[in-house]
């Protein structure tokens, strides 16, 4: 059996004070100098760990209050009171909410799933993502690895495309020559990022961090540092300038290329390949209604990695556009109609922002996707965007030190590789391969609610 | 008619006040300066919000005050005090109380019902949370004519456990609800005595858990489920024999096909003896019953059981995937009297947020859809099925029981009866800062065995009297004729251009 994939964390600590959701504030006035405060029973030692004098009354935004609210019901005047944090409020929008960004921090702070008790406090559903289910297999399934188990659930998807049949001569000799084949240990690819600080800095984060996890990171040909082009094994090189104007030893020692698509996507790549046969090339499109026609005159053109992208809140480009995961599905119902899905890999992004969704869009037939706004979450981003329109970054993104940044990303990365196998195990499905485009394992809102509500409230 | 069991009553209400310093509170009533202490506002106070103080009177309930909706009151404190000293206010820590499943309003309003035995005033939302779908956007529709000719008195709320027909003996059931399985170690012994006490006061069930048999229970075998779980930890002969009800516990809807995980440092002694296993060794509870691979090996775990204990009823817990209808049919063919579905959103001691929010589906779809299946199939009189995870109120019950369901199974309701405020942190540190879930030893000692079995107690007889309003308003004399009647609820987001003949409360 092969080595298991395993990604090691360790606790990477915060640059900047965490952003909470409540704070706790206190009044002077009316403080009866109890000879013992409620503040000195804090059953997480709040007050003690945080050097704070009981006596001094402030108000304080802290991350080590567990909102028990013991001391709001136990002080005698009630001078102790939890408040909403204004700040956690403001973080965000409304697709990348207060609740993602504190969860993604966690993740990358911790390199742990995200675990609490007392059941699930969210809402029913919600758009895109959260208008869906995942199954789970109740008896009759192969035992499951999870985290700590004994089997192997593997997460390894091939990037290229595939030979639906192979060719023999008369002696048997093979003479078809299968394309090149890209394996990477878990379905996620680093992508472009839509905004970010000047991105030296962070860009050698990302890079460090898919050389370690074993994956990839796109990378602006304009954005190449000469060092990293001694290393590229981990980088998809993103073609934003002439093929031409780039060295042709760099060309040589790449496994993957993207290309933005264009009429001439195809014959750029035999070009490509006529430099370095082994390159898989990626085309990049913009995800938009005409996507699966466009798609499935690439497949029956030769192309081998098609990318799909919908915008940083999952949506396609369109007067009403749909959802990322929508028009997923539909591509792949078409491309599987037409019988050619699986000749070429599908990676697909945008608006992916939890572990869950890596899962659902897979679901809906992606093949792996692509990243782009945690990574920047990972070392503690936001999501105010001022660095778009050239203000400094809160947080001082453009100043991470490399080493960090990527035991950030490394961080998120085993937790979502984690959370990914819990779903899979749960399905009873044993790699991430057999979950492509299984709708029938998942249960959408609007199915469910037309089967099951639409009827109600009817005589018979 | 309404008790149908013999020479049962149910308990009286004994008021149970917050076991803390104060209780939380929607509103903040304060008293300014200007008070002469005349004991007017105490006097009008019909909801008890006031005490004789020797500067003022003192605010000492303010979670009894019905808040702004007094307004409109000849008692209404705030205008009728001579020196205008009374401000009501919202209390600003309300904000980030509760969260959408369980906003503040509910958990304000389950905590009166705990205290005082009564429905809350309105002003206090006591049916429905802020999750946008599901039971919060289901209405009955209650017909127009207001005055149905049923009187409380002649209401049962009692169901049936077995209706297989085989030569096991009926259990009954005088409310349509039994108390789900928490294990010993997750909670503490005073909160599962305190639930077990409740569960035999009101003449249902409490399920023990995967996790063994306390000897403290033994006082209350006749109401008590025990539990065969994936582990089989705390498994014998002799705690089977015991009971009248054994479960089994395929899945659970927090996090559906994935094992428990007790922490080492949560194995204690006892713990460890009643499990037999080794203190201190983290014990994993894998997922599936590794003996289980088909519905013939199921059939074969539910003769084991029946052959072990020749008068207990068996029941089957499953989560609720894409073929829900299917496991509960598979179920009933191997001989279960009871098929529990626990839905995604309930709760446990600590489970992945991924799997609470994504795994398997809500139990508003899987109830009805399994119980269509099983009357198509002409055997869903033959079988009880039992709805849990994510019901939160009377009107929860009583929409999933219209929905389809013969009764419910809870457990977070009766946890937030004690004071759970549901911050979610049941794991970190010494464990539950209210003393709920925790086997620390001060913990423990916040709460009190007679209080939390009263508070428990108290609960569920206003859950009953809600659930009767709703069948007395819709004119029917049994929680049985309820099962399944879809035309008596509607979901507002599917009500366009329908014609809606009632009230939709």
């Amino acid at each position: 059996m092969p080595l298991k994939y395993h990604i090691y964390s360790a606790p990477v600590p915060n640059r900047f004070p965490k952003i909470t959701k409540s704070g706790v504030i206190a009044w002077e006035e009316g403080c009866l100098k109890c000879a013992r405060c409620v503040k000195k029973d804090c059953v997480y030692k709040v007050y003690e760990k945080r050097d704070l004098d009981e006596k001094q009354m402030l108000d304080s935004l802290d991350s080590v209050c567990m909102d028990c609210f013991r001391c709001v019901q136990g002080c005698p005047n009630r001078l102790i009171q939890k408040g909403m944090n204004p700040t956690y409020k403001t973080l965000g929008d409304r697709y990348w909410t207060p609740e993602i960004i504190s969860d993604l921090w966690f993740q990358a702070e911790t390199g742990r799933i995200p675990v609490s008790g007392a059941g699930y406090g969210g809402p029913f559903s919600g758009i895109g993502f959260d208008a869906m289910w995942t199954d789970m297999s109740e008896i009759v399934r192969p035992t499951r690895d999870g985290i700590h188990g004994r089997e192997y659930i593997s997460t390894t998807v091939d990037l290229g495309r595939k030979l639906m049949m192979l060719d023999f001569d008369a002696t048997g000799e093979m003479i078809s020559t299968p394309p090149p084949l890209v394996e990477i240990p878990l379905p996620v690819i680093f992508d472009l990022l839509p905004w970010s600080p000047p991105k030296e800095r962070i860009n050698r984060s990302i890079f460090k961090a898919a050389k370690v996890l074993g994956t990839f990171l796109i990378v602006r040909a304009s954005d190449l540092e000469p060092d990293m082009m001694s290393d590229a094994s981990n980088i998809i090189l993103y073609l934003d300038r002439p093929l031409e104007s780039i060295d042709k030893n760099l060309i040589g020692n790449l496994r993957m290329i993207e290309i933005p698509y264009s009429e001439d996507a195809l014959p750029l790549q035999r070009k490509i390949k006529a430099i370095n046969p082994s390159v898989v090339t990626v085309i990049r499109i913009t995800m938009d209604p005409s996507s699966s026609t466009r798609i499935i005159d690439l497949v029956k053109a030769g192309a081998e990695v098609v990318h799909l992208c919908a915008d940083e809140h999952g949506l396609e480009q369109a007067k009403e556009p749909l959802f990322i995961k929508d028009r997923m599905k539909e591509i792949h119902l078409q491309l599987v109609e037409k019988g050619v899905r699986d000749q070429i890999t599908l990676l697909a992004g945008g608006g992916i922002a939890m572990a869950e969704h890596m899962a659902k869009l897979i679901i809906c037939g992606a093949d792996a996707l692509t990243i782009d706004i945690p990574l920047l979450v990972a070392m503690e981003c936001r999501v105010c965007r001022r660095c778009k329109s050239g203000i400094e970054c809160p947080v001082e993104l453009d100043k991470v030190d490399p080493s960090w940044g990527s035991e950030r990303i490394r961080n998120l990365i085993a937790g979502w590789h984690n959370q990914l196998l819990e779903i899979l195990g749960a399905m009873g499905i044993r790699e991430v391969r057999r979950l492509r485009g299984e709708m029938g394992r998942a249960m959408f809102f609007e199915d469910l609610e037309r089967e099951i509500f639409a009827p109600m409230g009817k005589r018979s | 008619m309404a008790n149908e069991i013999h020479n049962f009553s149910f308990p009286e209400v004994k008021v149970a006040p917050s076991r803390f310093r104060h209780a939380l509170s929607k509103h903040r009533i304060t008293i300014s300066k200007a008070c002469t202490n005349c004991g007017l506002c105490i006097d009008l106070c019909p909801y008890h919000v006031y005490e004789r103080g020797k500067k003022h009177p003192k605010v000492a309930f303010d979670h009894l005050c019905i808040g702004f909706a007094c307004s409109r009151n000849d008692f209404f404190c705030v205008r009728r005090c001579p020196e205008k000293a009374i401000r009501v206010g919202l209390n600003p820590s309300f904000e980030i109380l509760g969260d959408k499943r369980w906003p503040a309003d509910l958990l304000s309003s389950t905590w009166h019902m705990a205290e005082t035995g009564n429905i809350p005033h309105p002003s206090l939302n006591y049916k429905i949370g802020d999750s946008g779908g599901g039971f919060d956007r289901i209405r009955f529709i209650f017909p127009p004519d207001r005055f149905s000719k049923i009187s409380r008195g002649e209401i049962s709320t009692a169901i049936e456990l077995n209706r297989s027909g085989d030569s096991r003996p009926r259990v009954t059931i005088p409310i349509p609800l039994y108390l789900g399985g928490m294990s010993f170690g997750s909670v503490s012994i005073v909160t599962m005595l305190s639930r077990v006490r409740a569960a035999a006061a009101l003449g249902t069930f409490c399920c023990t858990g995967e996790g063994g048999y306390p000897e403290e229970l033994m006082p209350y075998d006749d109401h008590i489920i025990t539990q065969v779980a994936t582990g089989l930890f705390g498994v014998r002969e002799e705690t089977i024999k015991r009971v009248r009800i054994v479960e089994f516990k395929y899945a659970q809807g927090a996090k559906p096909g994935l094992g428990g995980h007790l922490l080492g440092d949560k194995v204690t002694p006892r713990v460890a003896a009643m499990r037999e296993a080794v203190p201190g060794s983290a014990l994993f509870s894998p997922f599936p019953f590794h003996s289980v691979y088909s519905v013939e090996d199921h059939k074969k775990h539910v003769d084991w059981i029946k052959e072990t204990n020749p008068r207990a009823l068996v029941s089957v817990k499953v989560s609720t995937p894409t073929d829900v209808d299917m496991v509960a049919v598979g179920s009933y063919f191997a001989g279960a009297h009871i098929v529990q579905l626990d839905g995604s959103y309930g709760g446990t001691g600590a489970a992945p947020d991924i799997a609470k929010k994504n795994i398997a589906m809500p139990i508003e779809y899987a109830v009805p859809k399994v119980h269509r299946f099983l009357v198509e199939e002409g055997i869903r009189e033959n079988i009880t099925i039992i709805a849990s995870g994510g019901i939160r109120t009377a009107y929860d019950m009583a929409k999933i029981i219209a929905l389809g369901a013969d009764g419910v199974c809870l457990g977070t309701a009766d946890l937030v009866s004690l004071e759970c405020i549901r911050c979610h942190h049941c794991e970190s540190g010494r464990g539950c800062a209210r003393g709920i879930a925790t086997t620390d030893e001060e913990l423990t000692g916040l709460m009190d065995l007679e209080w939390g079995t009263q508070r428990i107690i108290n609960m569920y007889l206003a859950w009953r009297n809600q659930l009767i309003d709703i069948l007395s308003r819709l004119g029917m004399k049994s929680v049985k004729e309820l099962v399944g009647r879809f035309d008596v609820i509607a979901h507002l987001d599917h009500l366009k251009g329908r014609d809606i003949h009632g009230e939709l409360v």
